[in-house]
């Protein structure tokens, strides 16, 4: 890479392209390189030994076919996307607006929201199973109920969903918390002298200020729905009713059968949904930059 | 903080706020909403060390939510020895430490080219590393397996003699993949920075690499101080890279190992509660005492974006 400005001495030119060739050859080889592998893999079916054949779209035409776990696992990863961001999202910001006063105790509410946030998805998914277990978990417990909330296919998505979205909400409460702060005062200030309500001022005046919160979070929470794993994989490996796509690819590479093509297939699906997302975020994104 | 009294509230029915602010109702219903919200929250993971600290026969016969009849520690002995927990916390830092430092080093000079300096494509360059950071990595995780294997490494860097199963390998996705992210909070805190600042230091005759780490680095400490404690909980908490990128045992980090506690066809919760806890305990710790300098660090970024 040429730079072509007077201002830069040869020394300069060095440290840059040695600086930015590093991180572009790390960045190509093992983000966007293996990326495009994975897309050329898909239409073969190779089993990463053998021969490579190209078999053109059959991965493809066998997945929507013949492979039941795909069709639950794309509806469950579209129900962990609309539960994170309609309702595990809006509930932080909820929580972020209570707390961004002066209130006694508000560290501590804060701390205690924060805190399944640090915690790995696997050791969510562990403490989870304290929770939903049939026998002897705390929900069946309280609730009187015997439900098997992991075992049943046709609930346990919803559960392990609620599990993701205790982490989640105090995620998305403490970086709206930040960005509430650092509002201007002032503005709040002259809302209210303008006679505005609470809900009025948050609304009219104080969420627009926080686009670029709002743009922040919601690539997190986009993020955190596609690849959505640890938890499931900790519970029961993804299997019966908690099928994910991450999981899907995964499994066909660790899993028994070295399925590399059929694997890559999936991974693509993933792609495709997930380069839509990313798209329209960076359009936006910088768009306004400009 | 806000420094500004509250926005007088309808409910309160007062016109005008006393000097003397008396209890109101809506107060306490926020307290009493908040402090609900944070019991439920804090409810799992007391649950998950109340288990910890019980036999597994006993919460097999009472359940979980019972009163207990005998608290035992001996479930952490188990996990800490039995289990080598120890082992496994080294081989985080092993993979981690490294990992943080490259990460952060990298994408600080890369942000600094992009937002400070006039290199040509340097947009293109943060929406690729910006984009390379959104994708699942179960995208890229199938060739990225295939190639690991191929890579022959000296036997003094891996005893696999490839890039698969060794730390070098972990490390090296924890650095590529983070990277993104990175360079995307630095490039943007960095065009906070006046520009003035460097305008000075050219026509001082400052190299690039002065301009980079004498004046911008130690602008960013915020910033870099929020990235590491993140960063820092991201990695360790992985999962997946070790799982597909590492096939003994012995070399897992401690995340996870975690799933090693479980039996083939009989699991002890109450161990994995245990071993849940001792896993979770370095990251807690980490935000505890960076807690202040994490929020201040979004703060800033946000205040000046």
């Amino acid at each position: 890479m040429a730079v072509k400005t007077r201002r830069y001495s040869a020394r300069d030119v060095t440290v840059l392209v040695i600086g930015l060739g590093v991180a572009i050859v790390v960045n190509v080889g093992l983000i966007w390189g293996p990326t495009l592998a994975s897309v050329g893999l898909s239409g073969t079916d190779w089993n990463g030994i053998g021969p490579l054949d190209w078999v053109g779209g059959r991965n493809y035409a066998d997945l929507a076919g013949a492979y039941p776990p795909f069709w639950s696992a794309i509806r469950n990863n579209l129900l962990w996307l609309g539960f994170l961001g309609l309702v595990a999202t809006p509930f932080g910001l909820f929580c972020a607006v209570l707390l961004d006063r002066r209130l006694r105790l508000s560290r501590i509410y804060q701390s205690a929201l924060y805190l399944p946030v640090v915690l790995s998805l696997a050791v969510v998914g562990f403490i989870a199973q304290l929770v939903y277990s049939s026998d002897y978990g705390v929900l069946n417990a309280v609730t009187g109920l015997s439900v098997d909330w992991l075992g049943d296919r046709s609930i346990n998505i919803w559960v392990v969903m609620v599990a993701a979205g205790w982490r989640h909400v105090g995620y998305v409460m403490i970086i709206y918390l930040a960005g509430l702060k650092a509002v201007d005062p002032a503005l709040k200030e002259a809302a209210a002298i303008d006679g505005a309500s609470e809900a009025q001022t948050f609304f009219r005046v104080v969420f627009p200020t926080l686009r670029p919160i709002n743009v922040i979070v919601l690539v997190i929470t986009v993020i955190e729905a596609l690849r959505a794993f640890d938890i499931v994989y900790a519970i029961n490996r993804g299997r019966n009713g908690l099928e994910l796509l991450s999981v899907l690819v995964t499994e066909n590479i660790v899993g028994e059968a070295s399925r590399i093509g059929f694997g890559s297939a999936i991974a693509v699906i993933l792609l495709a949904i997930s380069i839509g997302f990313i798209v329209t975020y960076l359009s936006q994104l910088f768009r306004e930059e400009r | 903080m806000t420094l500004t009294a509250p926005a007088p509230t309808r409910a309160s029915g007062r016109p005008g706020t006393p000097p003397r602010r008396p209890v109101r109702p809506l107060r306490v219903l926020l307290h009493a909403f908040l402090g609900l919200v944070a019991l439920g929250w804090l409810l799992p993971l007391a649950l998950a060390v109340y288990a910890s600290l019980r036999p597994y026969d006993e919460t097999a016969r009472l359940g979980y939510l019972s009163l207990p009849e005998h608290l035992t520690l001996d479930y952490y002995g188990r996990a800490w020895s039995q289990a080598e927990l120890p082992r496994y916390y080294l081989n985080t830092l092993i993979i981690v430490v490294p990992a943080l430092v490259v990460t952060l080093f990298m994408a600080s000079f890369t942000a600094f080219a992009i937002a400070r300096l006039r290199v040509p494509g340097r947009r293109t360059l943060l929406i690729v590393f910006t984009a390379g950071n959104l994708l699942p990595p179960q995208v890229l995780i199938t060739p990225l397996y295939t190639v690991y294997a191929m890579v022959p490494l000296p036997a003094w860097l891996s005893d696999s003699q490839s890039l698969y199963d060794s730390y070098l390998g972990l490390i090296l996705v924890h650095v590529a993949f983070q990277f993104g992210f990175c360079v995307f909070v630095m490039a943007n805190f960095m065009r906070t920075i006046p520009e003035e600042i460097n305008e000075a230091a050219l026509v001082d005759g400052a190299s690039v690499w002065k301009r980079y780490w004498r004046l911008t680095l130690p602008l960013c400490r915020p910033v870099l101080a929020a990235l590491s404690t993140l960063q820092f909980t991201w990695m360790y908490n992985d999962f997946l890279w070790a799982l597909v990128l590492m096939s003994s045992g012995d070399k897992l980090p401690v995340t996870s190992a975690l799933n090693n506690l479980r039996g083939q066809f009989f699991t002890d919760y109450n161990l994995l509660a245990a071993g849940s806890v001792l896993v979770a305990l370095p990251t807690l710790i980490v935000f505890q005492l960076l807690h202040k300098q994490f929020v201040a660090g979004l703060t800033l970024g946000a205040t000046k974006g």
